[in-house]
């Protein structure tokens, strides 16, 4: 597909990386020179500088061939003139990324007249993320398929869980729930286990299941815990805000801490529910004094990446059983593994990631067949849901005659409202949605799973 | 650096070098010559890529400077390895020979140290042309064309490989761009083949004609030049030679029907009006020795077509022309043909650029104040590029200056010198006295030979990939 990139931020970048990678056609448009030469210098793309809502820029980059816009600069307006511009000139599908939550609803009226296929905000998308992790506080992320019929959920197993030292496949006989582990992280190494893998602590466990079921098996192995009542958010960005209203609407007691008395008096208004202190939310004595140890959770949003991690990292050190922190740069994640922070969140690549998502939805219409795709474990496995067509070489053989990729689990089948966790003879039928979990990147369709 | 990404880059142009001496092969076993010259050299390549490709790297970062040292290192042992059937066969005797001829052929500047060029197998000869054809459009970005080397940062070797002051992708994919240069240049190649066939060319002689003109190269199978040929064939070649000086890019805009692009092209203008200002002039210095108006035109066409392009096939003695003629012709070769093409000199747009960057520096001496922004092909030009082609110039006129005085070593004459180290700088090939287009390098020393070889690699590659993999600094670790 030929995709245009408007703006080459970060976003921008880590679309246009994974985009081209996945071999579509990019031209990347940014006004920075530098920014751009750098972007042409590191991946197979072409670069135009110029304004993004300039009808000269956008007919440069062929506008009108192109199958989709994507528009993540730093100005809302500019990122929905560029749409608008895009849509009128021939293109096919639009994404703009808008952040101000003043806009949100008129671009929910607007939509149509703004030629818009999808808008993001990703602060708002953040913190839905961090509302679903804090929603089932055992897990370090969520993500769902099919319609939210299945989770997939990451948890990290403590020194005293019973999982530990145990052969997966003893698993379900012990518990009398099916439940699939379908990825561990051990020392930064991803493994698609086997039944004979045995889990140890300190291991990343994926496991995927319907969430009654999912219930069930925490529960049953003991590390379902309380649920969450009252969370404190250090900093007073606009995640914290979309969070705040989130957890405020299901009942859930906020704090929120930020220095800057004007944006205290702001959220103040916006959240009449919301506890806001002012004061430096890296401060020992204040965070005490505001009761810290006793909070629920705790969930650092400032701006700065060093600070969100420091005091996250204290934050474990007081014994919160959950705490998630914010990072933009996610380069250096790695080193943090060790450091018991087990949920960060970045705001750019939950936007790439669903951008990508769409982009790869709408493929679908052109041939692959992959309907949602999830990143986990820093991007080096992939969850993909397929729609099984009747065409398909998949079908109607039991799993354990299919001659599957080496690195590849057929994580659950979903047939109708019904969620099944395969074993040996289960077979993939005609309409099937199925998830599959992989360390073998850019599948495009079911077969591809064959050897 | 990362040595074992460059290894495996020099195995896979090896394998593709056997692969391409195939064909000489094919030729010599239709002609019933020997083939065990050519049969040795692509095993022993054969066997050598598949050692260095055998483990590919893990690793395989690659920047701007693996970029630019492999793309001047497989020149070199491109060239070397190319001059392996030469030397086998005894075609040709001295290695220093051998390797002069070849980077000769790659870098399509097509000057010869043969005396007696008819003597040569015609699967030998074929190499020789056929080199000129593959140097033209570019060897790694027919390697890239075909098998993907470091895909996100193959820009670094497409713009250390193709001729001009920027670089830019046609289509957003790397491969892309190079499959449709390569597509391009093979039609254009095809076309000018069956237009030579048609004029009553044996098939042989029309592809290694084309060979020389497509790549802006020059060897010929006569050290006589091609002025025994009809007018209609010397017609086709000159056109054709303008043909392949003009930028790529612009074909491409030719097929998307973008007729503007290519009208408002700045470059093209310049190039055809000095093509057509350079035969007017030539054509009157020389209309009293000719005689006749048809003949006149004809040659002044061809040899400025063929100078302008640096290709250096020639119709007539130019040495002996009047000396008004001489001097334009050894400008032309300074100047050279379009940016993006298979030519080699200077180039036209990196000339404007030096010009309109004086005429601004001027301006400015008089109205001190003013603010003035350099424009090319109707876009504003930023600071970097008008940098590179200041460095460029600079480094080219030293180049040339150090050049000449190796050259002197060997005591001949100074117009042929002179003319013969601008020759191999541009690409061009045959020079002005000792080594006119009836002469031959053939009496200048080893030493000399090596300069001039190194000179031709310079020019293809525009100077900055050559000068850093000579330098010890890029080698060294830090």
């Amino acid at each position: 597909m030929r995709v245009i990139i408007v703006g080459d931020g970060k976003v921008g970048r880590t679309l246009a990386k994974q985009l081209s990678a996945e071999r579509h056609d990019i031209v990347v448009i940014d006004q920075r020179a530098h920014v751009l030469r750098d972007s042409i210098n590191t991946l197979d793309v072409i670069g135009i500088q110029g304004n993004g809502a300039s009808y000269d820029v956008l007919a440069q980059a062929d506008v009108a061939h192109a199958d989709l816009v994507i528009a993540v600069t730093s100005t809302d307006e500019l990122n929905i003139l560029c749409c608008m511009l895009a849509r009128k000139m021939g293109a096919r599908h639009t994404i703009a990324r808008v952040r101000n939550p003043e806009y949100a609803k008129p671009l929910f009226f607007l939509k149509e007249e703004l030629g818009l296929s999808m808008y993001i905000n990703p602060e708002r998308a953040a913190a839905m993320e961090i509302f679903r992790i804090l929603q089932f506080s055992v897990a370090s992320r969520v993500d769902t398929f099919a319609k939210g019929r299945v989770e997939l959920v990451e948890f990290k197993i403590a020194a005293d869980s019973p999982l530990c030292g145990r052969p997966l496949s003893s698993l379900s006989h012990l518990y009398g729930v099916k439940v699939l582990i379908c990825a561990v992280q051990r020392n930064g190494q991803v493994s698609i286990p086997d039944g004979d893998f045995v889990l140890q602590a300190g291991d990343k466990a994926h496991i995927t299941a319907g969430h009654n079921e999912l219930v069930r098996f925490f529960t049953a192995v003991g590390i379902l815990q309380q649920k969450i009542k009252n969370v404190m958010l250090i900093g007073g960005s606009r995640i914290a805000y979309y969070l705040a209203q989130q957890l405020a609407e299901s009942g859930i007691q906020v704090k929120i801490i930020d220095n800057d008395p004007q944006r205290c008096e702001h959220l103040c208004e916006i959240l009449p529910h919301a506890t806001i202190i002012q004061g430096d939310g890296t401060d020992e004595e204040l965070l005490q004094e505001e009761g810290m140890e006793n909070m629920d959770a705790f969930v650092t949003l400032t701006g700065m990446d060093e600070e969100n991690i420091i005091v996250s990292m204290y934050a474990v050190s007081k014994g919160i059983k959950k705490v998630i922190a914010k990072v933009d740069r996610l380069s250096f994640l790695d080193v943090l593994n060790n450091a018991n922070l087990d949920s960060l969140i970045s705001p750019k690549a939950i936007t790439a990631n669903h951008i990508i998502r769409y982009v790869r939805a709408m493929q679908n219409s052109l041939g692959s067949s992959v309907e949602t795709l999830y990143k986990l474990v820093h991007d080096e496995v992939e969850a993909l849901e397929f729609h099984a067509s009747a065409t398909s070489r998949v079908i109607g053989v039991p799993l354990k005659d299919l001659r599957l990729k080496a690195g590849l689990l057929v994580a659950c089948i979903i047939r109708g409202r019904k969620v099944m966790i395969p074993h040996g003879e289960s077979v993939i039928e005609a309409d099937d949605h199925v998830l599959i979990v992989t360390s073998n990147r850019q599948l495009q369709d079911l077969n591809d799973i064959l050897q | 650096m990362n040595y074992r990404m460059m290894l495996y880059i020099m195995g896979r142009i090896m394998q593709v070098e056997a692969l391409l001496l195939l064909i000489p092969m094919l030729v010599a076993v239709f002609y019933q010559e020997s083939v065990t010259a050519f049969l040795a050299t692509i095993l022993l390549l054969a066997a050598m890529g598949t050692l260095m490709t055998l483990h590919p790297p893990k690793r395989r970062s690659f920047y701007a400077r693996e970029g630019f040292l492999s793309v001047a290192l497989s020149w070199v042992v491109l060239s070397f390895c190319g001059s392996l059937p030469f030397f086998f066969s005894g075609a040709i005797t001295s290695l220093a020979d051998c390797f002069f001829e070849t980077v000769s052929g790659f870098t399509t500047t097509g000057a010869s140290v043969l005396t007696n060029v008819e003597a040569m197998g015609k699967g030998l000869l074929f190499w020789r042309s056929f080199t000129h054809w593959i140097g033209g459009m570019g060897v790694l970005v027919f390697v890239m064309a075909v098998i993907p080397l470091a895909d996100d940062r193959s820009m670094h070797l497409m713009r250390a490989e193709v001729p001009g002051p920027t670089v830019g992708k046609l289509v957003p994919k790397v491969r892309q761009t190079a499959a449709i240069l390569y597509g391009i240049y093979l039609a254009m190649s095809a076309l000018q083949v069956i237009l030579l066939l048609c004029g009553g060319m044996p098939f042989y002689e029309s592809l290694v004609y084309t060979f020389g003109t497509a790549g802006t190269g020059g060897f010929a199978l006569t050290s006589q030049g091609l002025g025994s040929y009809s007018p209609y064939i010397q017609w086709v070649i000159t056109i054709f030679m303008v043909l392949f000086g003009i930028n790529f890019n612009l074909y491409y805009f030719v097929l998307l029907r973008r007729w503007k692009d290519v009208w408002k092209s700045e470059e093209l203008r310049w190039y055809l009006l000095i093509i057509l200002g350079a035969i007017v002039l030539i054509s009157v210095d020389i209309y009293p020795r000719v005689g006749h108006i048809h003949d006149t035109v004809r040659t002044a066409a061809f040899q400025v077509s063929s100078i302008m392009t640096t290709t250096g096939y020639a119709t007539a003695d130019f040495n002996l022309w009047p000396e008004f003629s001489r001097c334009i012709l050894v400008l032309l070769m300074f100047i050279g043909a379009c940016a993006g093409s298979t030519a080699g000199g200077i180039k036209i747009s990196r000339l404007i650029l030096l010009f309109r960057m004086a005429r601004r520096d001027i301006h400015r001496l008089l109205h001190p104040r003013s603010v003035q922004a350099l424009r090319l092909e109707h876009k504003n030009v930023d600071g970097e590029t008008i940098r590179g082609a200041i460095t460029f110039f600079i480094l080219y006129i030293v180049l040339l200056l150090v050049s000449i005085l190796l050259v002197s070593l060997n005591g001949y004459d100074f117009t042929s010198n002179t003319t013969a180290v601008i020759t191999c700088l541009n690409n061009v090939g045959p020079g002005l006295g000792m080594v006119g287009p009836m002469g031959s390098f053939a009496s200048y020393s080893w030493f000399s030979k090596l300069v001039l070889s190194l000179d031709m690699l310079f020019g293809r590659l525009e100077i900055f990939p050559m000068i850093l993999l000579l330098s010890p600094s890029t080698w060294r670790r830090k």
